[in-house]
């Protein structure tokens, strides 16, 4: 019988213990996918965030760090300073990139560290069971904005690739969704070429993904995926935002 | 024998790290310790090393994070408030049994604080610098020849116990002068990560992958890793215990100090001496683990114990500890960047003999 | 014996050079020594001092309770460091910058104009090498030869171009004290 279908060779046996619905399963799929087609797993170091991904270290089959909560980049930096024929990726929740360790998103960007951060956006905090974050949306009730995130008094949403986009030293910024196929493909192919500049020694990558949380969201897998395409995409539109490679 | 050569003890650090194949320095400036980082920025260019001054403490920790789990020997240099910052990390390098050299010349503090130099992080370093249930190996170096050695020492230890270990030494340790033979460049940096089999290297294909890591959900299986690290402590406290004795033979009244004021006291004891006082010095080398035992045998024949600290009284905890509290334990200290002179210290030896 | 040397101005006069060179000169000698700067938050201006020791003993404290050599070069230092001096000590003063002078009788002052001296030369920043070369002279703490070699292997490849005029400097030092009969 023919095989059609199976998972990719850099991902482990572990099962993954993500919430019915979640794309984390799908991203870690492209990132394995492209660790596989450019055949680097033997050399890749993946850093692994605090978040829902935090055990992303048991999935991926390269060697793995878990880093503090927000760290990642750093912890990539001193990985790759030590080893700059190795490929070294973090993969961060919004919570973890986006708030806690912005100033270590924004620093290893400005540096141009030659590394990939898959960095997944959902707008809320997973793991701790769905408090707001920095990228919710304004109206977003979460279990920390019960009555709707409000400009006034929480802030408006952080567009991450848009705010590294004012940096000159990123090669490649793209916004890319995984809730439909089309979008799906389009994500591949971004997270792919975040991983050939570095193997290219081009520089900083950040793919950043719209996902979703139909846990915390309250809603179907199937209402998630709508969710991204009427509400996020219109205030984080999909595209390339520099692309220097 | 190999040239003395005359230095600040910031820069002995960085010298000596370097020759012992230290090729990654993550660093942030803060005074009085910033020596270090420019000597740093320096030489390491020149030696296809890395220097990166990071964007704060808290991620240079996390370089050195990085850096230490590829199994290279790598370090970071702050001063007090700079440590705060970096706690998170030391708690992180400890959890996930990691070795890395951080350097802490004290300032004055709480807080801002002060910038003259100050024992006063010593609870903060010697009682497990971060949340969690942990230590870290801290050295106290007196003269900047023990700068030198002991940042050697620092990463054998470390690499030897699988754990981060300090260099603490107040300000004047590291701003003054004194000539100091370096340690000989013995240790080939590429060859270090090879000893270190849990390294994350990459798996080449030929292992399973290595996982670098302090979680651990399954509260039975953080017990055991707890358990295990104390273990390894065990077995330092009984191995690596450092200390000096000075005119202990005789001595009836024992002063306990390290780095600056263990030399102010020494002064201070010469002249005691003179005076017909029988006083002698333990000074602790190895502040975690603390010496213990030879203050214990001193508890036996001595009438009391003086320590000399720049602090409120910091290691006077630890010396009736070690004693159990058998004999009186004075305390002769000055804090916010004073010193004390060596006539406070002589007084204060002059009011143990009465 | 033991040689236990404050140096002390503004921030800015070279102190801690000046101290640099005698610590090297004492290493070169093979002496044992220590040298310990003060620091504080400004670059320049201000107080600011060392402390070189220089024994034929090892050294205990780098820090100087009582000197018995002080080099000031403002009135500050003067007015901070006098009473510190142990009886029978030097005081070295720059005199083109302290107008008063040693109040206490159980110890020496030696007046030297160093920096109408060194602006003489058209280098008014080497008058901290002037005093050296009148301490080393005076005291014979180091040998005035060796604080040459001391020179050349502590100065600055930035600086090394002022090489000869410090040389000069400290020269002008060891004469006025044998000039000044001293």
């Amino acid at each position: 019988m023919a095989v059609v279908f199976q998972k990719p060779k850099s991902l482990t046996d572990a099962v993954l213990h993500y919430c019915p619905g979640c794309t984390h399963g799908i991203v870690h799929r492209l990132v394995a996918e492209a660790i596989d087609e450019l055949g680097i797993e033997g050399r890749t170091i993946g850093v692994a965030p605090v978040g829902c991904s935090v055990m992303a270290y048991d999935y991926f089959g390269c060697d793995m760090i878990e880093a503090a909560h927000g760290r990642a980049p750093a912890v990539a930096t001193g990985v790759k300073r030590s080893m700059p024929d190795n490929v070294v990726f973090t993969y961060q929740g919004d919570g973890d990139l986006a708030s806690i360790g912005l100033c270590e998103t924004v620093s290893t960007a400005c540096r141009g560290e030659n590394i990939t951060i898959i960095f997944i956006n959902n707008a809320i905090y997973g793991m701790t069971g769905g408090q707001m974050a920095p990228t919710s949306l304004i109206g977003q009730v979460t279990q920390t904005s019960p009555y709707g995130r409000d400009a006034a008094t929480q802030g408006m949403p952080i567009r991450v690739c848009e705010l590294l986009s004012t940096l000159e030293a990123p090669v490649y910024l793209e916004r890319v969704a995984v809730n439909s196929v089309p979008h799906v493909r389009q994500a591949k192919k971004a997270v792919l070429k975040a991983f050939k500049n570095q193997v290219e020694g081009k520089g900083f990558s950040l793919i950043e993904v719209l996902s979703t949380c139909p846990t915390n969201w309250g809603l179907t897998p199937e209402k998630a995926c709508q969710f991204v395409e009427e509400k996020m995409i219109p205030f984080y539109p999909l595209g390339v935002f520099k692309d220097r490679a | 024998m190999a040239e003395k050569v005359l230095m600040k003890g910031n820069e002995a650090i960085a010298e000596a790290a370097i020759r012992c194949g230290c090729r990654h320095y993550f660093g942030y400036p803060i005074t009085p310790q910033t020596e270090i980082a420019a000597y740093m920025s320096k030489r390491m260019p020149k030696i296809g090393g890395t220097f990166l001054q990071a964007e704060s403490e808290i991620a240079a920790i996390n370089m050195v994070y990085g850096a230490a789990s590829t199994g290279r020997r790598t370090m970071t240099s702050s001063s007090s408030p700079g440590i705060s910052l970096k706690a998170e990390g030391l708690s992180y390098l400890a959890g996930a049994d990691l070795p890395a050299l951080i350097v802490n010349i004290q300032r004055g503090g709480p807080g801002l604080g002060g910038i003259q130099p100050s024992q006063s992080d010593y609870f903060f370093m010697t009682r497990g610098p971060g949340h969690g249930d942990f230590h870290i190996i801290v050295l106290a170096p007196a003269t900047v020849q023990e700068m030198a050695d002991m940042t050697r020492l620092a990463f054998e230890l470390g690499e030897k116990y699988r754990m981060p270990a300090m260099l603490l030494a107040d300000g004047t340790m590291g701003q003054m002068m004194e000539p100091v033979v370096l340690p000989e460049e013995s240790v080939d940096p590429e060859s270090i990560p090879a000893t270190k089999p849990w390294a994350t290297t990459g798996t080449g294909m030929k292992r399973a992958h290595n996982i670098v890591n302090s979680l651990y959900l399954k509260p039975d299986e953080l017990e055991k890793t707890n358990i295990e690290r104390f273990e390894r402590y065990a077995q330092l406290e009984k191995e690596e215990c450092r200390w000096e004795e000075y005119l202990m033979d005789d001595a009836e009244i024992c002063v306990v100090s390290v780095g600056i004021t263990a030399r102010v006291s020494k002064n201070a004891i010469v002249a005691a001496r003179k005076e017909g006082i029988k006083v002698g010095m333990i000074r602790p080398i190895t502040l975690y683990p603390f010496p213990k035992a030879p203050l214990a045998k001193a508890a036996e024949k001595v009438k009391s114990f003086l320590t000399v600290e720049l602090n409120m009284g910091q290691m006077n905890e630890d010396v009736k500890l070690a004693i159990n509290c058998s004999k009186k334990v004075s305390m002769c200290n000055r804090v916010g960047g004073m010193i004390p002179s060596s006539d406070e210290v002589l007084e204060a030896i002059r009011k143990e003999a009465k | 014996m033991t040689y236990e040397v404050i140096m002390a101005g503004f921030g800015g006069q070279g102190l801690l050079f000046s101290g640099k060179v005698l610590a090297h000169a004492a290493l070169i000698e093979g002496k044992e020594l220590s040298w310990l700067p003060s620091y504080g938050p400004e670059m320049r201006g201000g107080t600011c001092n060392c402390s070189v020791i220089v024994s034929d003993d090892p050294v205990g404290s780098p820090i100087i309770a009582r000197p018995n050599v002080l080099m000031v070069m403002n009135e500050p230092s003067l007015d901070k460091f006098e009473s510190a001096v142990s009886a029978g000590g030097t005081v070295f003063v720059d005199s083109s910058l302290i107008s008063r002078k040693v109040e206490r009788t159980d110890i020496e002052a030696v007046y030297i104009p160093a920096t109408q001296m060194a602006k003489e030369m058209n280098a008014v920043s080497l008058a901290n090498m002037i005093i050296l070369g009148a301490i080393v002279k005076k005291t014979g703490c180091v040998a005035p030869e060796v604080v040459e070699k001391s020179l050349r292997e502590t100065i600055s490849a930035r600086k090394a171009a002022l090489l000869d005029l410090n040389l000069k400097a400290v020269e002008m030092g060891i004469r006025f004290i044998e000039e000044n009969g001293k």
